[in-house]
């Protein structure tokens, strides 16, 4: 699967999973409880990453590119000041409300830094690592099956997408507007049985294998004291930034 | 005998009966082909042998030990069922974890459950594949990578539903290669009958939920009635050499 993931040996991509894991996860917790005014603190928050990105030798642009998800949650954030209430204040001639501005840029630089922060984690870890980091930090065995069988079979559909797209193409059908769109809403409906029933033929071959309901665990790996240390830099440093400012 | 089957009926609980009385033994060492129709019940007796589906009645036992719900663990390690899809087989993110999966659910850890593995996918020449992941290979390792995820509990009998579908000729040349090579009784559902020929001295037809025929090979393949009856077919061209080949 072609992913976010870019192969190296930095000492970023060396770090355990579950200590990358959890380093995002609370420099995304710090970012977000930062008040908004702090613009110091955010731009400190930007550079610790930068230097992280520069370590794990992502190329900057490999980052700056992928945060391109962030999109529809930008184009929200951009309308705020037009459609919000109270006061206003003149940008180049448009009047635009402040509450507005103030929540538009909240959003923004939470949710850039977050996302790159991700993009970073995503970057230095194979999807299988994060999924073992997952369960060494004791997420659901559940959530962590059904994330497994994602990886294993988004191939195995979008394979059998692609199959179904050149038969319904055979015979002449082409989506050109809405008019179409029943036809793909029953390909898509094909789609969802024939991936309940894999799944049914899946659980047949897992219960010929011993299966009883609970995965065997068998990376137990447990990350060196300095790995640790190494991964709470990030987060550290994040709060450690809140708290001066 | 490592396979009992005695008297198995079934009926699928919409009613549909589909074993009416199957009688099969095999012994240890044996290879042997089960044919016939689409709808004979084939699946449906293979489910049996290691206690997917529950017998309506006869029983079904592996090397001594009947088939009941306080013996599933064991019985599914003595029957190493291969499904026809090795993208069914194969469930996941890479091969070593697939082929562990079962002894670990026997619960071998550590260095045992390594050498389990690792001897596993040597024996179908594998080994090498070890940490990919099963959509990154071809058809024809998958299927073979599949028949080690079942080898690795080392089972008594090693149950191969259409082991030659979908393979290319040189695949499917290589995997009877690899499955001679076993040191393990084997049955195979097939309809590929020169395969059953070339691996199994022995054949069952089973037709309409009863074993209609069991006999070696090249004698049941050379009944042209017994095999139309049956609606089994030798693919063009082909005709039973004599002497038979040998296994």
């Amino acid at each position: 699967m072609k992913g976010l993931y870019r192969p190296g040996d930095s000492p970023i991509h060396r770090l355990a999973p579950q200590c990358k894991l959890l380093a995002v996860v609370l420099f995304a917790v710090v970012v977000v409880a930062t008040p908004r005014e702090r613009f110091l603190a955010f731009l400190l928050y930007a550079l610790s990453l930068a230097v992280v990105v520069l370590l794990a030798r992502i190329p900057p642009g490999y980052v700056l590119k992928r945060l391109a998800v962030e999109l529809p949650f930008v184009l929200f954030a951009v309308a705020i000041p037009f459609i919000g209430m109270g006061e206003r204040v003149d940008v180049l001639g448009v009047p635009l409300s402040v509450a507005g501005l103030w929540a538009s840029w909240n959003i923004l630089a939470k949710a850039t830094l977050g996302v790159a922060a991700s993009i970073v984690l995503a970057a230095t870890t194979e999807p299988r690592a994060l999924l073992l980091g997952a369960q060494r930090l004791r997420v659901p065995q559940l959530l962590i099956q059904i994330a497994t069988f994602m990886l294993r079979y988004l191939e195995v559909i979008l394979d059998e997408m692609r199959r179904m797209r050149v038969a319904r193409e055979s015979r002449g059908f082409a989506a050109r507007d809405f008019r179409q769109a029943p036809v793909l809403a029953k390909s898509a409906g094909a789609m969802f049985i024939r991936s309940y029933e894999r799944g049914e033929r899946v659980h047949l071959a897992m219960l010929s294998r011993g299966y009883t309901g609970v995965m065997p665990t068998l990376a137990d790996g447990r990350a060196p004291k300095a790995q640790w240390a190494m991964a709470a830099v990030l987060p550290v440093v994040a709060s450690a930034v809140l708290f001066v400012s | 005998m490592t396979l009992d089957v005695r008297d198995l009926a079934y009926a699928y609980p919409d009613g549909t009966q589909a074993l009416f009385g199957v009688t099969l033994s095999i012994a240890k060492g044996e290879r042997v082909a089960l044919l016939g129709p689409n709808g004979a019940g084939k699946t449906t007796l293979v489910m049996h042998l290691n206690g997917i589906l529950t017998a309506g009645h006869g029983e079904v036992s592996v090397a001594g030990l009947p088939v009941r719900k306080d013996t599933l663990k064991e019985i599914r390690r003595r029957v190493g069922l291969v499904f026809q899809d090795p993208d069914d087989q194969l469930f996941m993110p890479t091969v070593r974890e697939d082929v562990a999966f079962g002894p670990a659910n026997m619960g071998l850890r550590g260095a045992d459950l390594e050498h389990a593995v690792v001897t596993a996918l040597e024996k179908v020449g594998m080994a090498d594949v070890i940490d990919r992941p099963p959509h990154h290979l071809s058809f024809g390792q998958r299927r073979r990578v599949a028949v080690a995820t079942v080898l690795a509990m080392d089972p008594e009998i090693l149950v191969l539903d259409e082991p030659s579908s979908n393979l290319d000729p040189a695949s499917r040349r290589e995997l009877a290669e690899i499955l001679r090579g076993l040191d393990v009784t084997v049955l195979m559902v097939t309809h590929d009958l020169p395969y059953a020929l070339e691996l199994c001295d022995r054949s069952v037809i089973l037709s309409g939920g009863v074993i209609a025929a069991d006999g070696p090979t090249h004698e049941i393949l050379a009944d042209g009635d017994l095999l139309a009856e049956h609606r089994l077919e030798l693919p063009y061209g082909f005709a039973v050499p004599t002497p038979p080949a040998r296994g």
